[in-house]
């Protein structure tokens, strides 16, 4: 059977989700595998929720919001940003695979785009593979040295 | 090392100070955190290169503050710990004096927080040398190696939590990892809980981490844990520019932004 990857999608009320209801009224396919959480506004979105979805066994994320200069409360999606390009450092520097968050832009009128994004996604977590070393560790005890 | 006593013998003579926060010998040949409150304290204060802690933590704890205005001994750790304390107004109303120890030994007796400010712009903030060549290292690594270092790390960890008690910019009075509505860090020690805990203190510190290494120092299975957030800091120097602890108007990276911030992964 083919490895169908959890997807796990923080996506901000205004923007994102708004566009990803148009995919759906526009009638446009995608791939099923992804979960969509719904947010204020992507400078809600703390770091841990992206950490938690990956101990909850995801094998992959996007996180989405307004561009820039739009977002519905002027200044959220400029703050999400900085926090992601420093928190991405981070994950790095911990050997998280980082190819398996995916951070994107999309508007209320981009649902064609939104559609892309989960397909590519879904497609590039088909090619890596479920996250095992990650789930791997969930189980594992502490142990003494 | 005498000029030290002399000038702290003096302080708690005067009656200005209350107490005096320095360093004295501890078991195992060890340096361990020393408040004189008494003249004849005074002669088991240390100095030397051996007194590396960080003492700014003492500032806000309850049972030292409540003793009074304090003097503190400060190498450049404690110095810049002070100063991101008085930035982010915790102690900037405090009332202290500062015995600002340098490398070669020299000592120099600042009274308030632009005295602080005057005697940093002088310093150039580095990180040890030992320091840097375990992040050059781990940086030299693949993802997969790092993942496999850390989950080593993160494999002895007790969940103590000494690096937070120990760290000067872990001040909160409650802190995320006691909230158990939600529990976003499980209670018992497991690797995954682990590392979740120290990337959320890693995070929590970035734009506020003064590079101390503090933390790592405490640790009593001895991770370095103090690479997280000093890595953190680096990465921030080479985005925006800026140091920590060093002067009296600067804020914190991460609560603040610029239109045009760069990245090159959001697409």
């Amino acid at each position: 059977m083919e490895f169908e990857p959890k997807i796990v999608a923080f996506v901000c009320n205004w923007c994102t989700y708004a566009g990803a209801d148009l995919t759906g009224t526009g009638r446009m396919k995608y791939a099923p595998n992804v979960k969509i959480i719904r947010f204020p506004c992507t400078g809600r979105i703390d770091f841990m929720l992206l950490v938690k979805a990956f101990s909850n066994g995801a094998d992959g994320i996007i996180v989405s919001g307004c561009h820039p200069n739009d977002c519905h409360y002027t200044s959220g999606n400029f703050h999400a940003r900085r926090r992601w390009i420093v928190f991405r450092a981070l994950l790095d520097f911990m050997g998280i695979d980082i190819e398996r968050i995916t951070f994107t832009w999309v508007s209320a009128a981009e649902g064609a785009k939104w559609a892309e994004i989960v397909n590519t996604t879904v497609d590039k977590i088909k090619g890596i593979g479920p996250y095992t070393a990650y789930q791997e560790m969930i189980n594992e005890a502490w142990e003494e040295e | 090392m005498e000029k030290l006593r002399e000038i702290a013998g003096e302080l708690l003579k005067s009656n200005d100070v209350k107490v005096v926060i320095g360093y004295t010998k501890g078991m195992n040949n060890k340096v361990t955190p020393f408040f004189a409150k008494k003249q004849e304290d005074i002669a088991k204060l240390i100095c030397g290169n051996s007194c590396a802690q960080n003492l700014a933590v003492y500032l806000y704890k309850k049972d030292i503050s409540d003793l009074g205005k304090p003097a503190i001994v400060a190498n450049i750790h404690t110095l810049r710990g002070i100063m991101r304390l008085a930035v982010e107004k915790q102690i900037d109303k405090k009332e202290m004096i500062i015995l600002a120890i340098d490398n070669a030994g020299d000592i120099q007796k600042l009274d308030n927080l632009s005295d602080l400010e005057n005697y940093l712009s002088s310093v150039i903030p580095q990180l040890n040398e030992e320091d840097q060549q375990m992040l050059d290292e781990l940086n030299r690594m693949t993802p997969g190696e790092r993942m496999v270092f850390w989950k080593q790390e993160m494999k002895k960890c007790i969940k103590c939590y000494a690096c937070r008690q120990a760290c000067p910019l872990c001040y909160c009075t409650r802190c995320t990892v006691e909230e158990n509505q939600p529990q976003w860090i499980p209670v018992a020690s497991s690797v995954v809980g682990n590392l979740e805990w120290h990337m959320m203190r890693a995070m929590h510190l970035s734009g506020r981490c003064v590079e101390c290494g503090q933390c790592g120092k405490v640790c009593p299975v001895n991770i370095p844990i103090h690479l997280l957030p000093v890595r953190i800091a680096q990465e921030m120097k080479t985005l925006y520019g800026t140091s920590t602890g060093i002067s009296l108007s600067e804020k914190c990276d991460m609560s603040t932004f610029k239109p045009d911030d760069k990245e090159n992964f959001i697409g």
